[in-house]
């Protein structure tokens, strides 16, 4: 039976629908990643998955008793607000010491519980949320855009880390990216979206599937396309020339290439 | 004459009685109407804080004026009245916040319209004008023995309503997608909070007085942040200060004549002066 499945989901704001006849179905063990654009409605799906978005349409099923964990997009807390490590890890439910030092240092944080969470590092912070997921032992862990804000080397070691997790426990983990190098490497399947699903597949299937390609703006070409896009942000697929450059652009000038 | 003797006799008595249980000196009732209001706002005042609620508390204590002018034309009891008036301005506010109003505009003209409102109808009751800087201002050198189990009754609910939902409540105001995805409702979370506000603002009403309830849970919060390193270890400075706050107070309204309110929160403001001093030095 799959963890979570969603069937024909419309969501809207006000009178616009921001995802529409949206159906995905997550099975025990696999790493899904979707990808889409700003705005594509990546965030609201996951929102909607959550059951904290009210659905026009459609209907989410769960597997009985799921334990489910979530890493939010951005988790500010608020300076005013004074919290350790180790009291943030038993939010909302209380955890032993020994559970908490074992959460900290599986995502390689090892003695960190009496830290302030306010004075973390970016890459910090973001583990220490996913350890504080990792608490409930979870099925499903969720997790939305979680390498916002670091570095590539970051970004590159919290997704191995997740994978290792998923190793591990099994966890089947459902995450939001518009990160496409990593997400390729470390998914097993992708779901495009942009409003509703476009396409989805295997890593390979999708990054070779037209709708993907118009919707990254990569016309026929290959990483250095993928690289110019991010620059630019633009999603038209004709402001890039067959050199994968933007002529249009002058901050990727002929000397840059 | 053996009338008045006799009268006289059980005065004594009462007096004798009363030194021994204390509570009939009104010091020490002006004292333990402090405390107890203090064991309310310090956690309270700690989720005011957290949560960016500070006009929102204005707005709630302003419409207590509100409530005085209702209980007093309806001749209802004045903690009836206050609570009734608090409750629905703490609706209300919740509810245009929830619908996307512009917060801070919303309760800006919400807290001066309610206090406006409420100085006019209050002046439609006889005989009230001379009591009003009592509402204002606040007078805990007068508080009754029925006012102090109002205010510990009040405050004592509030504490539990607290602990009850102390754990949701933490997790709903990091972060409202974390608590859902938990399982939890911020809604009711934040419900909570509101009640427990229109309560806070009823019980200290005779303390500190309209104007200044909302001083009474930022500032001992505010004098606790920068001590704590948990969010109950701020709660609870929190309250230590505001007891001390209310007791500091009380003396210097009693020795120089000055009204309750204003005292007390001068005093709360000179101990976050004090706490944040003492906090910078602690960090070096």
């Amino acid at each position: 039976m799959s963890l979570l499945s969603a069937h024909g989901i419309t969501v809207r704001f006000g009178n616009e629908a921001v995802l529409s006849d949206v159906s995905l179905a997550i099975e025990p063990g696999e790493i899904v990643t979707i990808l889409g654009p700003n705005g594509s409605g990546k965030s609201t799906l996951l929102r909607a998955l959550l059951g904290i978005l009210p659905l026009a349409s459609g209907n989410i099923t769960r597997m009985p008793g799921l334990r489910l964990g979530y890493v939010p997009q951005k988790l500010s807390i608020d300076r005013s607000m004074p919290m350790t490590v180790r009291r943030f890890l038993s939010l909302p439910v209380r955890v032993g010491d020994a559970e908490a030092t074992d959460a900290l240092a599986r995502v390689g944080l090892p003695g960190l519980e009496s830290r302030q969470m306010a004075g973390l590092s970016g890459g910090q912070f973001q583990r220490v949320l996913l350890a504080r997921a990792l608490l409930s032992a979870p099925q499903l862990l969720i997790l939305d855009e979680p390498t916002q804000g670091l570095d590539q080397p970051g970004e590159a070691g919290f997704y191995r880390l997740i994978e290792e997790v998923r190793r591990e426990t099994g966890a089947a983990i459902l995450m939001v990216s518009h990160d496409l190098h990593v997400v390729m490497a470390a998914s097993d399947r992708v779901i495009c979206l942009n409003g509703h699903i476009c396409c989805q597949g295997s890593p390979v299937v999708v990054s070779n599937a037209p709708e993907y390609r118009a919707l990254f703006g990569l016309g026929s070409q290959g990483a250095l396309a993928l690289y110019q896009h991010q620059h630019d942000h633009s999603h038209e697929p004709d402001l890039v020339d067959a050199h994968g450059r933007a002529p249009t652009d002058p901050h990727h000038g002929h000397n840059h290439a | 004459m053996p009338t008045v003797a006799r009268q006289r006799t059980r005065i004594t008595d009462i007096i004798m009685l009363d030194n021994l249980l204390g509570l009939d000196d009104f010091l020490v009732r002006a004292a333990l109407a402090g405390v107890g209001l203090a064991l309310a706002t310090g956690p309270l005042g700690s989720f005011v804080v957290w949560r960016r609620m500070a006009y929102f508390g204005d707005a709630t204590s302003h419409a207590a004026i509100l409530g005085v002018a209702l209980a007093l034309a309806l001749q209802l009891p004045i903690g009836v009245g206050t609570l009734i008036v608090a409750m629905a301005m703490a609706g209300t506010v919740s509810t245009l916040a929830a619908r996307g109003w512009a917060v801070d505009t919303t309760l800006g003209v919400l807290a001066h319209s309610a206090l406006a409102f409420g100085l006019v109808a209050i002046s439609y009751v006889p005989g009230v004008r001379a009591d009003l800087s009592t509402y204002l201002f606040g007078d805990i050198l007068a508080v009754s023995k029925a006012d102090l189990g109002f205010i510990w009754a009040g405050s004592l609910l509030v504490v539990a309503l607290l602990v009850w939902r102390w754990q949701a409540l933490l997790t709903a105001t990091l972060n409202e997608d974390l608590a859902h995805a938990s399982g939890l409702n911020p809604d009711r979370e934040r419900l909570v909070l509101t009640l427990a506000l229109a309560l806070v603002v009823a019980v200290a009403l005779k303390i500190v007085g309209a104007l200044l309830i909302a001083a009474m849970l930022i500032i001992p919060a505010a004098a606790a942040r920068g001590l704590a390193r948990n969010p109950e270890s701020m709660a609870a400075y929190a309250t230590g200060f505001g007891a001390l706050a209310c007791l500091v107070g009380l003396r210097l309204s009693l020795w120089q004549d000055t009204p309750a309110g204003p005292s007390i929160v001068s005093a709360a403001t000179v101990i976050f002066a004090l706490a944040a001093v003492f906090g910078r030095m602690r960090r070096g």
